[in-house]
């Protein structure tokens, strides 16, 4: 039987210093959001953490459920004095934040050059 | 033309991703540009997700989609038997959520609203809710 080389689930979270590196994956939905917002409040609760850095890199499907996990983390940040920004924010999502309106509380980072379609 | 779907599945979250590939699949043959594809895939992602968390509570049973294609016109329907909507009209209203403390932003149907030409919703406390959206294909000039 031939063998399947699985490749590995990359690491999601990263934290540097007090800033939490969150790298979201493909397709924001309910299911991924749950995930990301399980293991990044898990991370607040353990480590001294004042910026959340979601990297939008590999993203090209957020749907409300991602503006939701925003929302919940931005309240929690700021409850604690500290800040949540998105970055490498591609066409698509681009739509989906400016459609919520969360553009006026949390900054947004557009990719260079945008993520063309 | 004429063409129908329809597809049934559990109600797990893992399923939201498969809901939105079956839509996008079958409105291919409408030929549609990159963007009315994402528009519908995130309109459907949202009810099914409502379906899930809201219809269900979070127990498995069956989702069902239906979709129908004629000329460039496409619907699509989404359709649970969980415990319904007792006022649709404030569920629809943008940022109302009936589960604020699960993180959820109320802009579901706000996003089904925005991406389809039409959002028609049918619930039944106790009975269940479909979801019944529409949108021209190929508008966009092709």
């Amino acid at each position: 039987m031939k063998k399947k080389r699985r490749t590995q689930k990359p690491e999601r979270l990263k934290l540097e210093g007090t800033t939490l590196y969150i790298r979201v994956p493909g397709e924001l939905d309910h299911h991924s959001a749950d995930e990301i917002s399980r293991s990044a409040d898990r991370m607040l609760e353990e480590q001294n953490i004042r910026r959340m850095i979601f990297d939008f890199s590999d993203t090209g499907f957020c749907d409300s459920s991602g503006i939701g996990m925003l929302m919940g983390r931005y309240k929690m940040m700021k409850a604690l004095g500290g800040e949540v920004r998105a970055v490498q924010v591609g066409e698509r999502v681009a739509k989906i934040l400016m459609l919520s309106g969360i553009m006026k509380i949390i900054p947004v980072e557009r990719a260079e050059g945008g993520m063309e379609r | 033309m004429k063409n129908r779907m329809r597809v049934e599945f559990d109600s797990i979250s893992a399923n939201e991703a498969f809901a939105r590939v079956v839509v996008a699949a079958f409105m291919a043959q409408l030929n549609p540009s990159m963007e009315e594809v994402a528009d519908v895939k995130t309109a459907v992602s949202e009810a099914v997700t409502n379906a899930i968390i809201h219809g269900y509570q979070g127990q498995v049973h069956t989702v069902e989609i239906c979709g129908e294609t004629e000329g460039r016109r496409l619907t699509v329907q989404i359709k649970d038997t969980g415990v319904g909507i007792p006022d649709v009209e404030k569920a629809m209203e943008p940022l109302y959520t009936s589960r604020p403390e699960a993180g959820r932003s109320g802009m579901g149907f706000l996003f089904m609203e925005a991406f389809m030409d039409e959002v028609q919703v049918e619930s039944e406390p106790g009975k269940g809710t479909c979801v019944t959206m529409c949108k021209q294909i190929g508008t966009d000039g092709d």
